[in-house]
């Protein structure tokens, strides 16, 4: 018989750590930790909501249909399968218009948001640490306070008899006031500032690895400043452009609160036609249609975006 | 064996001194009214209140392998920098070819630099990183493929050029660097420590490869390095830097066998120093009178100094002979007791403590393959040397 000793414990010990790495347990936990938590919080009511979207509004407590009906008596299951919810987003060209404009707001802001996000992300990865810190600060700062609050500022910075407008007129450009609030410019000015921080972190994380070195042999090879820049610069910061984008063009096509705040009637955007079904209407399935293809909508250019890193990764 | 190896020899050497290509690079320093091609005026570089660079004066020839010699923080890269047009001098001038390169910017400047980190553009093929100078001048599609073809050829990267640098070595990440700073056919090179990123084996091969390039283009190079082994196997000339000045300037020989200062003595490999008096000054020799030595020291130089001077007479290791019987001679003679022993192969360095406790450092070559026995631990042995081996130190 065989004695317990130390060391065939130690030697027990060993073979179950050598089993464990074998298996490679550790990563398994480790990538299987989120894991599990996307699938219980993002996949299963995803599933829920998509299940809604194929029943019928109806007047009860849940405001819709069920998909099964079992009759006891019969021995009868029922499958109601109900399309009709996304025919109808196509057969009313509201649902489409509101689509494409959201599409084309978050397009338009995303590459605003870019603009005015590359060069102060530039500027803080290339000026000295201690100030670094303190300008990355500033960026943040603005997240220490409430969005809606926020928000609730720009409409008053915004409105007719407001800051902006009077520091427009008494610099003499313009002699009466604008129209600014409830409109278009409004939302883009309130989307814009919204987002800022989150093109600017991963622009800022991408410039501050940049090797200075790499900047100066191009203008050594004969490169001016902004051939540096087009031809360096903007390639190697690449992934944080994508990241960055993506960021704030994802959120932004559901946006929900900034045009519902700052924009007018007619700003269309898929994220209140959404609210609008689900809480004016009270058409739950209406508006679980309307999520699943603002889903769908949102997966094409992610992965897209994947798509082009992963080629990137491998030619590199 | 060596009698039929001789004439291939002599041969090989009429060849070259027939070809203009790859002659010895012309000893331009030596004649006073040659024309300098890089000349440093006066050149100071304050970085706030730090002088990194301290009013150098510098002339560098064409087709020299000029070596900027010192250690970190000794102004060597700033200067090199300058040059490149990355830093501006805070006064002075500097000429390229004759032209003051003041206020024109790297883009515009005669130079290309090879970095210390090779800078090669992580998202660019070994084939693209090399085109990149060309394309920015415009070139035509088959010049350039042309160009680039020849010079990766030239540095043996030929095969590799659709690699992206990440996935080469230290050693061809190196070549292709040198091919980048070297396709635009520049007028001068600049290399920032090219060799310090490679180990001791590739190093040594690489020298020689970078001297014969250097050779065959007839570009003038200016190498800045903190490693003397370096610069003594690459330079026509050093230039030895300290604390951002320019200490020395000579050809490799001359630093070695004739330091100007102690600086310049210890910093070039590896040297026994003796404080000492002056006590006969002549033309052509001097006597020294060291406590540190335990003797008289003879140097056959005259040297210019108050008599009683303090002076210090340097002694490199290798020229010392150890031996067990007392030498012939009443100066420059020691006597002391092997404390240590380091084996290195080719020679042994012998750690020697003599009767006043001063340590001398002692290398000898190991010119039979069993001498172990000759120089143990705890022999007493006498030191000596020729009177033409140290030389004196005013400073």
């Amino acid at each position: 018989m065989k004695k317990l000793t130390a060391a065939s414990l130690y030697a027990g010990k060993n073979r179950l750590m050598g089993y464990l790495a074998r298996h490679k347990w550790g990563r398994k936990v480790v990538v299987g930790i989120p894991f599990v938590w996307l699938a219980l919080f993002f996949f299963i009511p995803f599933v829920v909501v998509f299940k809604i979207s194929l029943s019928e509004s109806a007047i009860a407590i849940p405001p819709y249909t069920d998909l099964f009906s079992w009759d006891v008596e019969d021995a009868y299951a029922t499958l109601k399968v109900n399309l009709g919810n996304f025919l109808f987003l196509l057969e009313d060209s509201y649902y489409l218009d509101a689509y494409l404009s959201s599409l084309k707001i978050a397009a338009i802001s995303t590459v605003i948001t870019l603009i005015i996000g590359f060069p102060m992300a530039y500027l803080i990865a290339r000026s000295e640490p201690r100030r670094r810190m303190f300008l990355l600060a500033m960026v943040i700062l603005p997240f220490w306070t409430s969005f809606l609050l926020r928000v609730y500022a720009w409409m008053a910075l915004l409105k007719k008899n407001g800051p902006v407008n009077d520091v427009l007129m008494s610099i003499g450009l313009i002699d009466e006031p604008l129209r600014i609030l409830n409109t278009d410019i409004a939302v883009y000015i309130g989307i814009v500032y919204t987002y800022l921080p989150f093109m600017i972190l991963p622009l800022y994380a991408v410039l501050e690895k940049l090797d200075n070195s790499l900047l100066e042999a191009a203008e050594d090879l004969g490169c001016r400043p902004f051939q540096t820049f087009f031809l360096v610069t903007v390639p190697l910061a690449m992934p944080g452009i994508v990241a960055g984008c993506l960021l704030v063009f994802i959120p932004v096509v559901g946006e929900y609160v900034i045009p519902a705040l700052l924009g007018g009637s007619d700003t269309l955007m898929i994220g209140r036609v959404l609210w609008d079904e689900f809480s004016k209407n009270r058409d739950w399935p209406m508006a679980s249609a309307v999520a699943t293809v603002m889903l769908v909508v949102l997966v094409v250019p992610i992965m897209l975006a994947r798509n082009r890193m992963g080629n990137k990764e491998e030619t590199y | 064996m060596t009698t039929a190896e001789h004439p291939a020899q002599t041969e090989s050497q009429t060849d070259t001194a027939v070809n203009p290509l790859t002659a010895p690079a012309p000893e331009l320093w030596r004649d006073p009214n040659a024309k300098p091609f890089v000349v440093f005026d006066g050149i100071t570089k304050e970085f706030g209140d730090f002088t990194a660079v301290d009013n150098i004066s510098l002339d560098i020839y064409k087709r020299e392998l000029f070596c900027l010699l010192g250690g970190s923080g000794s102004g060597k890269s700033t200067l090199l920098r300058m040059l490149a047009g990355f830093e501006q001098p805070t006064s002075g001038r500097i000429l390229i070819d004759g032209v003051d390169m003041s206020g024109i910017p790297p883009w515009n400047r005669p130079v290309n630099m090879m970095f210390q980190s090779y800078a090669l553009f992580p998202h660019l093929s070994v084939e693209k990183n090399v085109a990149f100078g060309l394309r920015r001048e415009g070139m035509a599609d088959g010049d350039v493929k042309r160009r680039v073809q020849e010079i990766l050829d030239m540095v043996q990267m030929g095969h590799l050029a659709k690699r992206k640098p990440h996935q080469l070595s230290g050693g061809q990440r190196q070549r292709v660097a040198l091919a980048r700073s070297l396709v635009k056919r520049p007028k001068l090179l600049l290399l920032d420590e090219p060799l310090g990123a490679l180990d001791k084996k590739l190093r040594e091969e690489t020298q020689f490869e970078l001297m014969n390039i250097q050779e065959e283009l007839g570009v003038t190079f200016i190498v800045v390095t903190h490693d003397q082994e370096e610069a003594m196997t690459l330079a026509t000339r050093i230039g030895v830097m300290n604390q951002g000045e320019i200490v020395q300037v000579g050809e490799p020989h001359d630093i070695y066998e004739y330091p100007n200062s102690r600086f310049v003595a210890s910093f070039i490999g590896s040297v026994n120093m003796f404080e000492g008096v002056v006590t006969v000054d002549e033309v052509d020799h001097v006597i020294i009178d060291s406590a540190e030595a335990g003797g008289l020291l003879r140097v056959d130089h005259g040297i210019s100094c108050a008599p009683n001077q303090k002076v210090h007479v340097a002694l490199r290791p290798e020229k010392i002979t150890l031996s067990h019987d007392k030498p012939d001679q009443d100066v420059n003679c020691m006597f002391g007791k092997v404390e240590d022993i380091a084996y290195m192969g080719n020679m042994s360095i012998f750690r020697i403590r003599l009767a006043n406790g001063k340590e001398v450092r002692v290398t000898q070559p190991n010119y039979a393959r069993d001498i172990k026995g000759k120089f143990t631990w705890g022999d007493m042995v006498y030191l000596h040397w020729e009177v033409d081996s140290s030389v004196v130190l005013t400073v």
